[in-house]
């Protein structure tokens, strides 16, 4: 790949240039718009949500909503708020996104290093694995969690995801990797250099972008996940967007729609925060990865 | 290296030949049991009279039958046909505009990039309620124009069982044309100069630039957006649940809340697994193709 | 505290994985998550702790208890039941029938359930004639609510027939009023339908065409009225009813902003809760056509088959607690419905609750007693569904009144 300054020469007139301002800034209302209502309300006391605009500012400024959904919000019979949870939602979603991070580099690097016959077609074996619609697993995988006896615990859902993640970080991996000069791997095997030290000295060390691009989108699918979380993981294991759905599904008495958003702003936090810590590397990954022929 | 005589060494060699296939292998090995044994188990159920658990009486294409013979099934159908096509289109266009306007040297770019790709880190659960009064005439987006003084500002799609399947439309589009955009500012951001300044010594207006030159080179981009916009798209399911929950009556059924439905809600496992495997075979007509061309391209 | 908190999930964990549960606990698979509901429950759970029986919460909310079905199986599925699961009707029976459920009659026997519970109930309380569920509440389903000021002001007394009811609903929307407040998600839209099958047919029509599914009845010129009630009806709705929570319909009738609502006795919390009172700012009357007869459902809390002879015992705790007197009244005062026995005193219930528990022992004595199809105690759960479909459609303006009669024949059929 040629190495291609960031910008493009095209040169546009002052008129194009105030429309294309407008146009992206449309769209960042349009894109800022749902967040934007979910947090005004969440600082407003219910009675101002209940009856009155849900776009206008609060008039009297609460945080109430949120300390109530951290620590004090009925989840279940237990009034323990939001905050066991989300706990146990960093404890399944760092070593699922790990392990399936780690499986994902070395299967790329088989697959584009180490080729051989019949490797497109193990390939194209992982990667439809990401189509398939997941309800359709649900029973099958009950009873093999059964059968492991890890059924209803978070060791079970990390089991789900890494499984379920594998074909998409091969997926980066390998398009990324494919671009990496395979003469380099050559040399260093002249050298005697193996398997894994060619893997941990030579392909590691430049894969920053294509890492985070994995991170990314595995950290938000197992973090964003409900069906598994709900079925898989029961009572105290439950991940944040369990609970979360437990929290807003009341079937009787008031909605508390204030806590109920900033419950949602709370489970949607530590994505958001990846996506604006590890953001620009994404582009950067893609760039050099998923969308390249 | 040479070294034939030295067993420990012709060990390492050979170890060193089975390794990548070692490596691979824990991988292969789940996804058959994982990925392609559930799916020959749900090809089977289909098959049989099972309703609330599986069960192993084998009815032939009795469930198939009378899938079709449902008339939501129909209507979810038609309701992916016309969520699919405007989602995939409209996604891509608006993906594509962005990348090409946030690719003209804009100033701010490292703002608006983000906002422009948040809503992909949020899942439905989250944003389904602010969506859904968003769209509620009673007090959203109709109320708000009215109370600004446009009194004969209307706009009830949700509560309108011809419209509102486009709302889903709207919700899904605000999710991942974001994204969409960061795979084109990618593939723009990978273009040669050298040619576009090429081409503009030579005369090419800034339309032709791109319509000729720029847009072709973004072809993989393109494949990659649409493979990945229409498997969301078959996938669907927090989206509608939570935006609609499928109605006003079953308007806004789709594919995927329909096999949920049937397989979890009604207790025909049998009914849910045959749709699950009519939505796997269109995946398929989709995907394998598409895998097809792409990994012969690479040899 | 976190660090307890750790602790305490590993050693759940570790209790799980080995199957070997802790003495004395009972798992509760359950949807009542949040607000009232919840803290119902929690007197469940603080009267078992005084028994030294442990609780293991398990709440799943959403889609009206369907989500939590979803993770019954998948637990059944692996092996590994919760101890008790709330569920309603056909459920209870559709698991019976799978052989997961325990068998309770050895306790029931002891306290005498069968004497206190109707029987009508007892159909889904028990399977092949043993007890494999410990029923908690009783909710008939065909009130109307109704704003007593905004009657006053109308001049609006009660309606006894459809007529009255029609004519009361145009009082309302000639002044400017909304007639009846609706939310529009299918089990509401089956939840009037309940009742207009049964103010049109009668007891023995509602029995052929919701219970016994006979397709004459479902085709029924009876069944094409009862359709053509429903586009009345609709008639009386706002038009942004569309995916609206039946507790804001509520609201409307509690804001005066709605004059009647169709709806199961919770809806009653909610005006409690608004600091109402039965008989004086709302009211409660059983809808035009239906008196005499109650349409219900029932929660129950199904019992698993656990293996462990702690849990086991925990287990029959549990369902000892359930069917007390203390619990069944303290249960239902927070939750608008009505005790599972018939032999509680109604002094501590409202106008509404006390009339409940009275029309359900008459209607149970008269044998007119009926499960709910908008709730899956009529029939099972892929033909209620089925309806859902037609009706709603319907109801949405799809089908005419005579398309969705022929329609329902055809869902009914295709569905078992």
């Amino acid at each position: 790949m040629a190495v291609a300054s960031p910008e493009t020469a095209i040169r546009t007139s002052r008129i194009t240039r105030a429309f294309i301002y407008l146009f992206l800034l449309l769209f960042a209302l349009f894109y800022l718009l749902p967040f934007g209502i979910m947090l005004i309300n969440s600082v407003k006391p219910l009675s101002e949500i209940t009856g009155g605009n849900m776009i206008a500012l609060p008039r009297d400024w609460t945080i109430q909503p949120w300390l109530s959904a951290w620590s004090t919000a009925q989840i279940g019979v237990e009034p323990t708020g939001l905050r066991p949870y989300f706990i146990n939602s960093l404890m399944m979603a760092i070593p699922a996104v790990i392990l399936s991070t780690v499986v994902g580099a070395l299967n790329g690097y088989v697959l584009t290093k180490w080729r051989f016959r019949g490797d497109t077609i193990i390939f194209g074996l992982l990667l439809f694995s990401c189509f398939i619609p997941f309800q359709i697993v649900l029973i099958p995988m009950a009873r093999i969690l059964g059968i492991l006896q890890i059924a209803g615990t978070t060791p079970g859902l990390i089991l789900v995801h890494f499984v379920y993640g594998i074909g998409f970080t091969t997926l980066y991996f390998r398009n990324y990797y494919a671009a990496f000069p395979t003469e380099l791997v050559r040399a260093a095997q002249i050298d005697g250099a193996g398997f894994f030290q060619i893997f941990w000295r030579i392909m590691l060390p430049s894969s920053g972008p294509i890492i985070a691009v994995s991170f990314i989108w595995q950290f938000t699918n197992i973090w964003n996940d409900f069906l598994f979380g709900a079925s898989f993981a029961s009572g105290d294991a439950a991940p944040m967007t369990v609970a979360l759905n437990n929290l807003v599904n009341s079937s009787t008495g008031v909605r508390e729609y204030n806590v109920h958003f900033a419950g949602a702003i709370m489970a949607a936090a530590p994505t958001l925060l990846v996506y604006i810590v590890a953001g620009r590397y994404f582009v950067r990954g893609l760039m050099a990865g998923s969308v390249k022929g | 290296m040479a070294a034939t005589t030295d067993t420990g060494a012709d060990f390492r060699t050979r170890l060193q030949t089975w390794l990548p296939k070692l490596v691979l292998s824990p991988s292969l090995a789940i996804m058959l049991v994982f990925v392609y044994g559930f799916i020959a188990f749900t090809i089977y159920l289909s098959f049989t009279d099972s309703r609330m658990l599986p069960s192993f009486g084998w009815v032939g294409w009795e469930n198939y039958d009378r899938l079709f013979r449902i008339r939501e099934w129909n209507v979810a159908l038609t309701n992916l046909a016309i969520f699919a096509s405007l989602y995939i289109v409209i996604s891509t266009a608006i993906g594509l505009s962005l990348a090409i306007f946030l690719d003209q040297k804009i100033r701010g770019e490292g703002v608006l990039r983000p906002i422009f790709l948040y809503p992909m880190a949020l899942s439905f659960i989250v944003t389904g309620t602010a969506w859904k009064w968003f769209l509620d005439p009673a007090i959203g987006l109709e109320n708000t124009m009215h109370l600004w003084g446009w009194e004969s500002f209307t706009f009830g799609w949700i509560k309108d069982r011809e419209m509102a399947i486009y709302t889903v439309v709207i919700a899904a589009v605000w999710q991942s044309s974001g994204f969409v955009m960061a795979m084109f500012l990618a593939g723009l951001r990978g273009i040669d100069n050298e040619i576009l300044k090429a081409a503009q010594i030579d005369g090419a207006s800034n339309w032709n630039l791109y319509r000729r030159i720029i847009l072709p080179q973004l072809r993989p981009a393109f494949l990659s957006a649409f493979v990945i916009l229409s498997h969301l798209a078959i996938k669907s399911y927090d989206l509608v649940i939570a935006l609609t929950g499928g109605g006003p009556g079953n308007a806004t059924a789709l594919p995927a809340t329909f096999m949920y439905s049937y397989t979890f809600t009604r207790n025909q496992m049998g009914i849910g697994a045959s749709s699950a495997v009519i939505m796997l075979m269109t995946i398929a007509a989709i995907m394998v193709p598409y895998l097809y061309a792409e990994l012969k391209e690479k040899k | 505290m976190t660090m307890m908190k750790k602790l305490h999930m590993t050693a759940a964990v570790v209790a799980l994985s080995t199957t070997a549960v802790a003495a004395q606990e009972v798992e509760v698979l359950h949807w009542w998550t949040s607000g009232g509901e919840a803290a119902a429950v929690g007197t469940l759970r603080d009267t078992l702790a005084s028994g030294g029986v442990g609780w293991l919460d398990m709440p799943v909310a959403g889609g009206g208890g369907s989500d939590a079905m979803t993770v019954l199986r998948a637990r059944v599925t692996a092996g590994d039941p919760p101890t008790a699961v709330q569920m309603l009707g056909f459920s209870i029976q559709d698991w019976a029938a799978e052989g997961a459920l325990a068998n309770l009659d050895a306790l029931a026997a002891e306290q005498g359930w069968a004497d206190v519970v109707p029987a009508a109930l007892q159909r889904f309380s028990t399977y092949d004639g043993s007890w494999v569920a410990a029923p908690v509440n009783v909710h008939s389903t065909n009130w109307v609510w109704a704003n007593t000021a905004l009657m006053a002001e109308l001049g609006i007394s009660q309606p006894t027939t459809w007529e009255e009811f029609v004519a009361a609903m145009e009082a309302a929307e000639a002044a400017g009023h909304i007639a009846l407040a609706h939310g529009g998600q299918a089990w509401q839209d089956a939840t009037i339908f309940d009742s207009m099958v049964m103010g049109v047919g009668g007891p023995e029509f509602y029995q052929a065409a919701m219970v016994d599914l006979d397709p004459e009845a479902l085709g029924s010129d009876t069944m094409v009225e009862v359709f053509n009630r429903m586009a009345t009806l609709r008639g009386f709705v706002d038009d942004n009813f569309s995916g609206r929570d039946w507790n804001l319909a509520t609201a409307m009738v509690i804001n005066g902003d709605a004059l009647f609502q169709i709806m199961g006795d919770w809806a009653k919390g909610e005006f409690v809760n608004a600091g109402l009172t039965a008989g004086n700012e709302f009211t409660c009357f059983r809808v035009p056509g239906t008196e005499g007869t109650v349409t219900f459902n029932s929660d129950q809390f199904a019992m698993f088959n656990v293996t462990d002879p702690e849990a086991q015992a925990a287990q029959l705790a549990m369902a000892s607690a359930v069917m007390s007197p203390e619990f069944q009244v303290a249960f239902n005062l927070v939750k608008g419905s009505v005790p599972a026995r018939t032999d509680i005193p109604s002094d501590q219930f409202d106008m509404c609750g006390q009339m409940g528990m009275a029309q359900l022992a008459e209607a149970a004595a008269a044998g007119t007693l009926f499960g709910s199809m908008a709730h899956g105690h009529a029939n099972p759960p892929s033909v209620q569904n089925a309806m859902y479909d037609v009706i709603t459609a319907h109801f949405n303006g799809e089908y005419d009144a005579a398309t969705a009669a022929a329609e329902l024949v055809t869902a009914v059929e295709i569905a078992q």
